[in-house]
């Protein structure tokens, strides 16, 4: 039936991007702008003594200075954390500390500085003398616990939360009757940097007379910044308050969350009264923006000589630096532990986590958000496990899964998985990936001297976190319903007003092709609005691969709505039954059934509903229907990963020569795009298995806050990925459609790690920490 | 990213940017910028003027003349890296400048502005030394040749004296009995050399006749490996040779840089790796 879903449409918003004539942030220029510059602190632990600010105001050029207290005394709020688990502690946090507090990690915000250029705020900033007074770093996910150096007063031993799922009993029976323990200790889970093209930015204009603010902030979700803002933060009313996110380049979770800048910009607008603007440098944005990861995890799997897996027993650290990011705590959480299991029925799970507090930036949600944690965890000590019983590792994968007759399949932590065929997931794989062929390649390779491994993978997701009531129950301040208002203009156009907000994945072609086929009319007579919480209804922006299946989904109860009211229209002005109608959505008009010439077209009716001459008695004016849609559950996307990779025995460095992965998202409404969004998130996942680490020496200080440090994957790197579906639709959401955003990332990185792992176990190596650096990988392979 | 407030002239002649230079106390030459603006944007380099050499036209272009292959200072990465008469006469200049960097930075970053900055990752200095070239510099007391192993003194240290400029390179047309061949091993971060090795073999009779090896990225300047070299020379160039003579690169490279990414134990035992790929790729 539709026509435009399932095609690979090219992309609508593409000719701006690729032209470099997007509209960011940064791009905005209002008379009078002024340039703000933020003082960051040099140290990782400091109690700020005093702060002079007056040489640096006395510069030509400077407009102001500020500092914590100023804010403070001005009425700003703490930061909240709007996920909160029982019995967390929230260590405070302001949009600048205040003399006589500390600074808790590099980059923590000192002082503002606001200019008449953002070279002469530069020039500011080095006059700011700040005297400190330096402490010990407390750091390490678990070391932190037991540094005796305490972060914040009311946490001495620097945790914030325990956490824990599953039956403890069950796992340690599961243990006890298993053949083989396979446990990998102090397992870490990389510090990463999300990096997205665009560094973070805000610009705020006052409008004195109305008393409104505009805030233009490179969030992936302004309304929930918008009420963060209005009821903790800023104080400025909802009513008055407009939020702006217009294109936006790149997020990877890293723009969720509320972040200091979006405090101080409006409040220096609104105190001075003239637009203000700041933009992140490259190393402020790998100082500030919140990162990914980093975990200390000990896992116990339990085997059975038949492949059996009988128990799954992990602990946790998780670092959260040194505030809770916004939400931080639901990372490690509901959105972790509960993917334990991955794609297998395991009958004794049980897991305990402790989000700690360092002397680090903040972490929080990054591109799969405790879901490649769970995965690469498990998928490691399954590989492991594998061996151990010299078993295949699809073979034994295939012992455990989940069987395709048994969903809706509650697992034992909590999550109901919707739908799922494992089995034809990996026979599709073996099948593009000649897996016989591949491991003959890899024998032949080996026996010809060289290193070569192949690594397998079978990931799971939770995709569009649901529903809202849950979400209540664990400790979250939000719902997870999203909105689409669908305007149909007289003339026959749409807009589509959607609380999704697309930061590059490209809503407005794959919202625009739900839209159409809703309604029977082209791509291009739709425009999907975003971003902008004066022209969309409040919704919740777009994270956790929710967009699709979450606002898609309500885009389509819009569409059924629109549908239902030009029914009525049409069976009016045809004298028909409402009954008799069918509405054409291949051709958008509605016709009288075995009548086909008694039709009213989709521009018509639209026209009539806004003429109001001849509509039916009691049916109000208008074409334009909104949706909240709250899903019944979350959709879990699952993918099936192998990589081929050959290690280089004089230097160490891994070269990955093919990579094959199988996804299945549900039903795809535009090929390409999720095949950019698969491949694109294998070249993160890869990159946290060979490359990328956001490391901080012993005092804290960060050691990749340029690119010349932080190695981010780049296209050379790579051969070309082969990537293929099988379709098991989600039977929940209206689309039948599953996320697409994370799963490439989940699965990659412990793919990659099992594939240098498989390559270098003929010499006695069984694990090393990521990245898999050439160095990491020679030192092992040599026992130095 | 916001450099400090400087000055900005433009140099007709290069008297004339040497005169701007003296006139300038704390000035530095801009050439292709790939290297000092980056410096500025962190505000580890500040100078107080830039003297932009840029439109110099005697700094530019590649010709052959008396057996003598000659590149101007403002030659970009790119151009060394296609040119036929680079390529025809000394293979391995090409082949090094054709792994700066990507393409952008090849396309503005100049031989000269490499060599003057001297940094310890950099691609050109290493495989300068391997070729034995002459750089040519003009400044205040006029014109002089630096030969390329007195060239480099420290980290980001050159015998350039105040006021001189880099005009030119020149190096010795290669006839066929000689190939060089330059190994890098990126970083995967800056795409700089970790280690890179330079050799140069000369073959007549079945032996090598001369060869000329150099590592750079361990140590604060490019260093010769002359126990490579004289374990080889007068030896086939063969797997057992090379990989004896590689052996030998320890005596000569005694790694000083070192980080989390590649310790200078880690950078050590690569040099010989690099120096063995090198020089087997130099004598295929
Ligand atoms: C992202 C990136 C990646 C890079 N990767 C590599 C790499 O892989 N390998 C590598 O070798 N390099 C690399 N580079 C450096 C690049 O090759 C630079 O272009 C080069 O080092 C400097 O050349 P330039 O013409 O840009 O010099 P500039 O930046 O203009 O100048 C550099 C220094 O040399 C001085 N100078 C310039 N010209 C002269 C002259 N004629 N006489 C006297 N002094 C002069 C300047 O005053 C300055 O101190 C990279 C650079 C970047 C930005």
């Amino acid at each position: 039936m539709s026509k435009l879903v399932g095609q690979s449409i090219k992309r609508k918003e593409d000719p701006r991007f690729v032209q470099g004539k997007g509209s960011y942030v940064a791009n905005l220029n209002i008379a009078g702008m002024a340039h703000l510059a933020l003082k960051r602190s040099p140290h990782a632990h400091a109690k700020i003594v005093s702060i002079d600010t007056s040489k640096a105001a006395a510069l030509p050029g400077v407009i102001a200075v500020f500092t914590g207290q100023d804010l403070i005394d001005g009425g700003c709020g703490k930061l909240p954390c709007g996920w909160n688990v029982p019995n967390i502690k929230v260590p405070t946090r302001w949009a600048i500390q205040p003399v006589g507090d500390k600074v808790r990690h590099v980059g923590d915000t000192i002082a503002a500085v606001v200019a008449e250029s953002r070279y002469i705020a530069q020039d500011a900033l080095d006059l700011i003398e700040v005297e400190y007074e330096v402490l010990p770093a407390s750091l390490g996910a678990k070391a932190t616990v037991t540094s005796g150096i305490v972060i914040h007063d009311d946490l001495p031993d620097n945790t914030s939360y325990p956490w824990a799922i599953g039956d403890l009993p069950a796992a340690e029976a599961g243990l006890s009757a298993a053949d083989h323990v396979v446990e990998l200790k102090d397992l870490i889970n990389t510090r990463l940097i999300a990096n997205a093209m665009e560094p973070r930015a805000a610009a705020a204009q006052w409008s004195e007379m109305t008393e409104e603010m505009t805030l233009w902030t490179t969030s992936q979700n302004p309304h929930p910044i918008r009420l963060l803002l209005s009821a903790f933060t800023l104080g400025i009313p909802e009513h008055k308050l407009r939020v702006i996110s217009p294109d936006v380049g790149g997020g990877f979770g890293s723009k969720i969350f509320h972040y200091p800048e979006e405090i101080i910009t409006p409040w220096i607008a609104r105190k001075l009264n003239r637009p203000v603007k700041w933009v992140a440098t490259r190393s402020e944005a790998s100082m500030t923006d919140s990162q990914g990861r980093d975990h200390v995890s000990t896992i116990k799997v339990g085997v059975k000589n038949d492949g059996t897996i009988t128990a799954i027993h992990i602990s946790t650290h998780a670092d959260q630096g040194a505030y809770l990011s916004t939400f931080a705590p639901l990372i490690p959480t509901a959105l972790y532990l509960t993917l334990m299991t991955g794609l297998y029925k395991v009958p004794g799970v049980y897991g305990e986590v402790w989000g700690t507090i360092t002397n680090t930036t903040p972490v929080d949600a990054y591109r799969g958000a405790g879901r490649p944690e769970a995965c690469y965890a498990l998928e490691r000590a399954i590989d492991v496990a594998a061996r151990k019983i010299n078993m295949d590792p699809i073979a034994l994968r295939r012992k455990n899964f989940i069987p395709a007759n048994e969903f809706p399949y509650q697992t034992p932590v909590a999550l109901q998985y919707d739908s799922g065929d494992y089995h034809k997931l990996f026979d599709k794989l073996e099948e593009i990936s000649d897996y016989n062929g591949l491991v003959a390649k890899r024998d032949a390779a080996r026996a010809a001297g060289k290193l070569a491994g192949i690594g397998v993978v079978g990931a799971i997701e939770a995709s569009g976190p649901a529903p809202s009531k849950v979400a209540g129950a664990l400790g979250g301040a939000v719902g997870f319903w999203e909105s689409a208002v669908m305007r149909v203009h007289p003339s026959g156009k749409v807009s589509l007003m959607t609380g999704s907000h697309s930061h590059g994945q490209g809503h407005e072609t794959a919202f625009a092709q739900v839209v159409a086929d809703e309604l029977g009319i082209g791509v291009n007579d739709v425009d999907i609005v975003h971003g902008d919480t004066a022209k969309i209804p409040f919704g919740m922006g777009s994270y956790g691969s929710r967009s699709l299946n979450v606002g898609g989904s309500a885009i389509v109860k819009a569409g059924e709505k629109v549908r239902n009211k030009m029914l009525k229209i049409a069976a009016h002005q045809l004298e028909a039954s409402e009954s008799d109608l069918v509405y054409d959505r291949e051709n958008g008009r509605v016709y009288v059934k075995g009548a086909p010439s008694k039709s009213k077209a989709f521009g018509e009716l639209a026209f009539a509903a806004y003429t109001a001459h001849n509509l039916p008695d009691g049916l109000e004016p208008g074409m334009e229907e909104q949706s909240f849609y709250d899903p019944a559950n979350f959709t879990f996307p699952n993918s099936a990963h192998i990589a081929y990779v050959e290690v280089d025995k004089d230097t160490g460095e891994v070269n990955l020569q093919k990579y094959y992965a199988v996804d299945d998202v549900g039903n795809v409404v535009n090929p390409m795009i999720v095949e950019g969004q698969i491949v694109g998130g294998i070249v993160q996942g890869i990159g946290q298995a060979l490359y990328e680490h956001g490391a901080y020496d012993a005092d804290g200080q960060p050691q990749t806050l340029t690119f010349m440090d932080y190695a981010m994957p780049k296209a050379q790197f790579f051969p070309r990925f082969e990537v293929a579906r099988t379709v098991t639709p989600s039977p929940h959401n209206p689309l039948g459609v599953k996320g697409a955003g994370e799963m490439g990332t989940i699965a990659a990185t412990p793919a990659v790690a099992n594939a240098v792992m498989d390559a270098i176990a003929p010499l006695g190596v069984e694990h090393i920490e990521l990245p898999l650096t050439p160095q990491r990988i020679w030192k092992a392979i040599n026992k130095i | 990213m916001f450099p400090a407030n400087f000055d900005y002239y433009r140099a007709g002649s290069l008297a004339e940017a040497v005169d701007l230079l003296q006139k300038n106390p704390g000035a530095k030459v801009l050439a292709g910028g790939h290297s000092l603006v980056p410096a500025m944007k962190l505000r580890v380099a500040g100078p107080s003027a830039l003297v932009d050499i840029g439109r110099i036209a005697d700094l530019k272009g590649i010709s052959l003349a008396n057996g003598q292959l000659t590149i101007g200072a403002l030659t970009t990465h790119a151009e060394v890296a296609n040119s036929p008469l680079v390529k025809d006469n000394c293979g391995v200049l090409a082949q090094a400048a054709g792994q700066i960097g990507d393409q952008m930075i090849r396309n503005r970053g100049t031989i000269g502005g490499s060599l003057a900055h001297a940094d310890p990752a950099a691609d050109y200095p290493t495989v300068i030394r391997a070729v034995g070239a002459m750089i040519t510099v003009f400044g205040p007391n006029g014109l002089r040749m630096i030969n390329a192993d007195s060239f480099f003194t420290d980290l980001f240290s050159t015998a350039l004296a105040d006021g001189e400029i880099i005009t030119s390179v020149t190096v010795a047309a290669q006839d066929a009995s000689t190939r060089g061949s330059y190994y890098k091993i990126p970083h995967p971060a800056s795409g700089y050399a970790v280690v890179g090795a330079c050799a140069i073999v000369s073959q007549a009779d079945g032996v090598c006749s001369s060869v000329s090896v150099t590592v750079g990225g361990a140590t604060a300047n490019p260093v010769r490996c002359a126990g490579v070299e004289s374990a080889l020379i007068g030896k086939a160039a063969n797997e057992a040779n090379i990989a004896a003579a590689a052996a030998k690169t320890d005596e000569s490279v005694n790694a000083t840089m070192g980080d989390q990414y590649a310790s200078s134990e880690y950078r050590n035992h690569l040099a010989a790796v690099a120096v063995k790929r090198a020089l087997m790729a130099a004598s295929a």
